[in-house]
């Protein structure tokens, strides 16, 4: 995971696996964000290679975390496994989802 | 100059999710051997992720107990990875799909595991042997499947095959 800011918006890019163990790491990192007084973030997914229930759970509860502080979180990059498990999961009906991060940036920036 | 090492055809580990890196390792070396595509061996990763949290959190509640994991290549060229636990009765079958909430706070919060068990595996099965949980995840397709976020195997139309534990057809 690495991350870098753009004004307000911080980004986040993910790497390899979001599974039960990773996936708290990744919901801690983003508490310590939030905590921060950060809300708006695009979450990179272009080189994700594998999610589990518990990569989306992590996702999700922070999405809703954010939602609750007026903030927001995009998703960007979705392919292979990762794409065909979000949209068996129907995550691709309550996230917006953008082709590459410039595009979240413009959607999100607006 | 020593042979190939053998590969366990099964491994017994304690129920706790700790193990579960250790668990996959032994699927995916297992999966790659039998021929299985890389996207085909998440798939079989995802499915044995999803059961084995399934198993760590619920089997033995208030208490601690075993899994064990075992995969085969059968006569047909089926691939198939049998999870064993020794907890409480739970047959996935019975588990109602998920309402998926298309407003996000409305969402809930897990619920998917089993969904996902189901879309990722060509056949499952359920049996319970005695005082064990007998969970079958079958492959039969190597390959990816052509049309991303189907199966046309699987899905709303799984065959429950609780009621017929005998293995026939593999």
């Amino acid at each position: 995971m690495n991350t870098e800011k753009v004004g307000e918006i911080r980004i986040v890019r993910l790497q390899g696996r979001l599974g039960e163990v990773s996936a708290p790491q990744f919901e801690e990192k983003m508490k310590e964000y939030i905590g921060g007084g950060e809300v708006r973030f695009i979450v990179d997914l272009a080189e994700l290679e594998y999610i589990s229930s518990a990569g989306l759970r992590s996702i999700l509860s922070t999405a809703k975390d954010l939602k609750e502080r007026n903030g927001s979180l995009f998703l960007s990059g979705l392919k292979g496994a990762v794409k065909e498990v979000f949209e068996i999961s129907h995550f691709s009906d309550i996230f917006k989802i953008y082709q590459t991060v410039p595009e979240a940036l413009e959607a999100m920036e607006k | 100059m020593s042979g190939r090492p053998v590969m366990p055809e099964r491994v017994k580990s304690a129920a706790e999710i700790e193990k579960l890196e250790a668990i996959l390792d032994f699927v995916r070396t297992r999966a790659g051997r039998a021929g299985f595509s890389r996207r085909r061996t998440m798939d079989l990763e995802l499915a044995v992720e999803e059961a084995m949290a399934n198993i760590c959190r619920y089997a033995y509640p208030g208490g601690s107990g075993e899994v064990e994991v075992s995969c085969r290549t059968c006569s047909g060229g089926a691939f198939s990875i049998e999870i064993t636990d020794r907890g409480r009765p739970f047959d996935l079958f019975t588990v109602e799909k998920p309402v998926f909430e298309d407003c996000l706070s409305r969402r809930k919060l897990g619920g998917l595991g089993i969904h996902l068990i189901r879309h990722m595996v060509d056949e499952v099965r359920y049996r319970r042997a005695g005082e064990r949980n007998v969970l079958t995840l079958i492959m039969y397709e190597r390959e990816e499947r052509k049309t991303e976020g189907s199966n046309p195997r699987q899905g709303e139309t799984a065959p429950h095959n609780a009621h017929n534990p005998s293995g026939a057809g593999l």
